[in-house]
């Protein structure tokens, strides 16, 4: 039987996290096709076609789908999932939003977050903030989840897929209004190699500046705990945790953060942990490969000058 | 304008639990419960929304054993009006528990659904999503402010990147974020009062919901512990480190 993975893009790209559930649904193998619902998305499903290990590529292309709302991409899924044994999805915002409303009209349990596949009908997904790793058989006839990005590696762009057009558009029963996307030059958080992360102990907002010029400097992504956030030093959407972005980068400097359940669940599979904190106990350390017990403001700068 | 607050109980978000010995579960016995924080979250809002006088009556709703009763209280404890307890000891899928929650808002018919985004301890974030898809209700998750206009309401989302703002017809399911609000405490005399408001226990059976068996756990396992590693004494211990050992820079 055959997988469908729904595209993650914002129109203009495709992102990264699409070669990565391309890379779980091979895991489960099976023909894999792609759906890019989106407007005006050429480029978008130019990168799908080139995705290793794709058969096709359906293309929804229509106004009604530009902003990725759940309610008509949940439908459109769900016109089309008679073709399908398993329906997958990055567990984004996007995918989180749409799927479970996928799942229940499919009238299907949904398997959230799956970090690896054990058959075509068993996976494995943490639960209680990461405490616990569940292995779970779907008795479902079809499997919709999403997948946890960090967990998995993006195939590669060699393939050659055809492209087929689907015509048939759902209406929302929701409208967009607006949206503020926060600037940055910086990789994508969830993508990048190296996390510099800040939290209560930061200070304020624009004691950010040192970690900005640290992972500038590391070619990194800017993090936060969710006290930094609830604090209002910086965006929600840096948020790293159990209800933030999970994130597995080769390195990872937590730099004024305690480190609570809920803040290692978004991190702790980082190949290499380092924590800078002025408090000895902060627990934080318990799992950091590498601690410096110092004042951030002192040595922030200082690795800004050696590395 | 009705408001139906679906909440969990669940550990309390501070205890750091553990897998039992033969692997079936985690270890829930003699632990600190409470009302998942989401949900407290979601509670609060109908609250601002009943003092604001936009909400006329808020319900809250719970599936689970019998001590989930206690989260009930809770809720109305912080301003709920009545509650309804689903009484069920079996462990359900979010899917199967957006069917009770449907039933329940036939009745109900409420005009507001208020959920949390997801519980701490499931971490699904599908309940909301699948009773709007049941209920046929456009549906806006991760509200960071939710504000009627007229008949219609604008919700403003948490997304990836950043914020977006949709607006929706009622009846809706709303799930919140955690920036939505900051939830109050709960005073002693709205706890003692609390206990007279009135709660009504129903069975799945009285419900009259025919629930189906999704998925069955196999195993729960401990993840890989992280053994701590080392403490370095200065910048240039860690930066050699992290050149020559590490490897990441």
């Amino acid at each position: 039987m055959a997988i469908l993975v729904l595209a993650e893009h914002d129109n203009a790209s495709l992102k990264l996290d699409t070669a990565k559930v391309v890379a779980c649904a091979s895991a489960i193998g099976g023909d894999i096709d792609i759906l890019v619902a989106g407007h005006e998305c050429g480029a978008v499903v130019e990168a799908a076609q080139k995705l290793s290990g794709v058969r096709q590529v359906l293309v929804a292309d229509n106004g009604a789908y530009t902003h990725s709302l759940a309610e008509n991409i949940a439908e459109l899924i769900v016109d089309i999932a008679s073709d399908y044994e398993h329906i997958l999805a990055a567990a984004s915002s996007h995918g989180k939003d749409a799927f479970p409303r996928v799942s229940a009209l499919l009238d299907v349990a949904q398997l959230s977050e799956v970090v690896e596949v054990v058959s075509s009908d068993t996976f494995v997904r943490p639960v209680y903030a990461g405490s616990a790793l569940a292995t779970v058989q779907s008795l479902d006839d079809k499997k919709v989840m999403t997948v946890r990005t960090s967990a998995f590696d993006a195939v590669g762009t060699e393939g050659a897929a055809g492209a087929v057009a689907i015509d048939k558009v759902f209406d929302s029963l929701s409208q967009f209004v607006s949206q503020t996307l926060t600037e940055s030059e910086r990789p994508e958080l969830g993508a990048a190699s190296v996390v510099v992360s800040g939290g209560r102990g930061m200070g304020s907002g624009e004691n950010f500046a040192i970690l900005e010029q640290l992972a500038d400097k590391l070619g990194g992504a800017l993090g936060a705990s969710r006290a930094a956030v609830d604090a209002g030093f910086v965006p929600n959407d840096l948020q790293v945790g159990q209800t933030g972005k999970i994130v597995a980068p080769d390195l990872y400097i937590a730099v004024g953060i305690s480190g609570a359940i809920q803040h290692l669940a978004g991190m702790k599979d980082s190949k290499v942990i380092v924590a800078i904190n002025k408090d000895p106990e902060a627990p934080i350390f318990q799992i950091a490969d590498y601690g410096l017990e110092a004042d951030l403001f002192e040595v922030v700068p200082q690795l800004i000058e050696s590395v | 304008m009705k408001v139906l607050v679906p909440v969990k109980r669940v550990v309390d978000a501070n205890v750091k639990v553990r897998v039992n010995a033969d692997n079936t579960g985690v270890d829930t016995a003699n632990l600190k419960m409470a009302i998942n924080p989401f949900c407290e979250i979601a509670v609060e809002e109908a609250v601002r929304l009943k003092e604001a006088g936009t909400a006329s009556e808020i319900v809250v709703v719970t599936v689970g054993p019998k001590a989930a009763q206690e989260q009930l209280r809770t809720a109305m404890a912080l301003g709920a009006d009545r509650g309804i307890h689903i009484e069920t000891d079996e462990e359900l899928v979010p899917l199967s528990i957006a069917k009770l929650l449907l039933s329940v808002q036939e009745k109900e018919q409420a005009e507001l659904i208020l959920l949390g985004k997801q519980s701490i301890d499931g971490d699904n974030n599908q309940t909301g999503q699948m009773l709007a898809a049941l209920a046929k209700m456009p549906q806006a998750t991760f509200a960071s402010e939710v504000k009627l206009e007229g008949e219609s309401l604008s919700v403003t989302r948490e997304i990836d990147g950043g914020l977006q703002t949709v607006t929706m017809p009622l009846p809706a399911v709303v799930t919140v974020d955690l920036r939505l609000n900051e939830p109050r405490y709960a005073k002693l005399p709205n706890i003692m009062k609390a206990k007279r408001k009135p709660l009504e226990t129903v069975s799945i059976d009285d419900l009259g919901v025919s629930l189906k068996s999704h998925q069955k756990t196999l195993k729960v396992s401990p993840p890989s512990e992280r053994q701590a590693g080392v403490m370095v004494s200065s910048v240039a211990e860690l930066v050699e480190k992290l050149k020559n050992e590490a490897k990441v820079i």
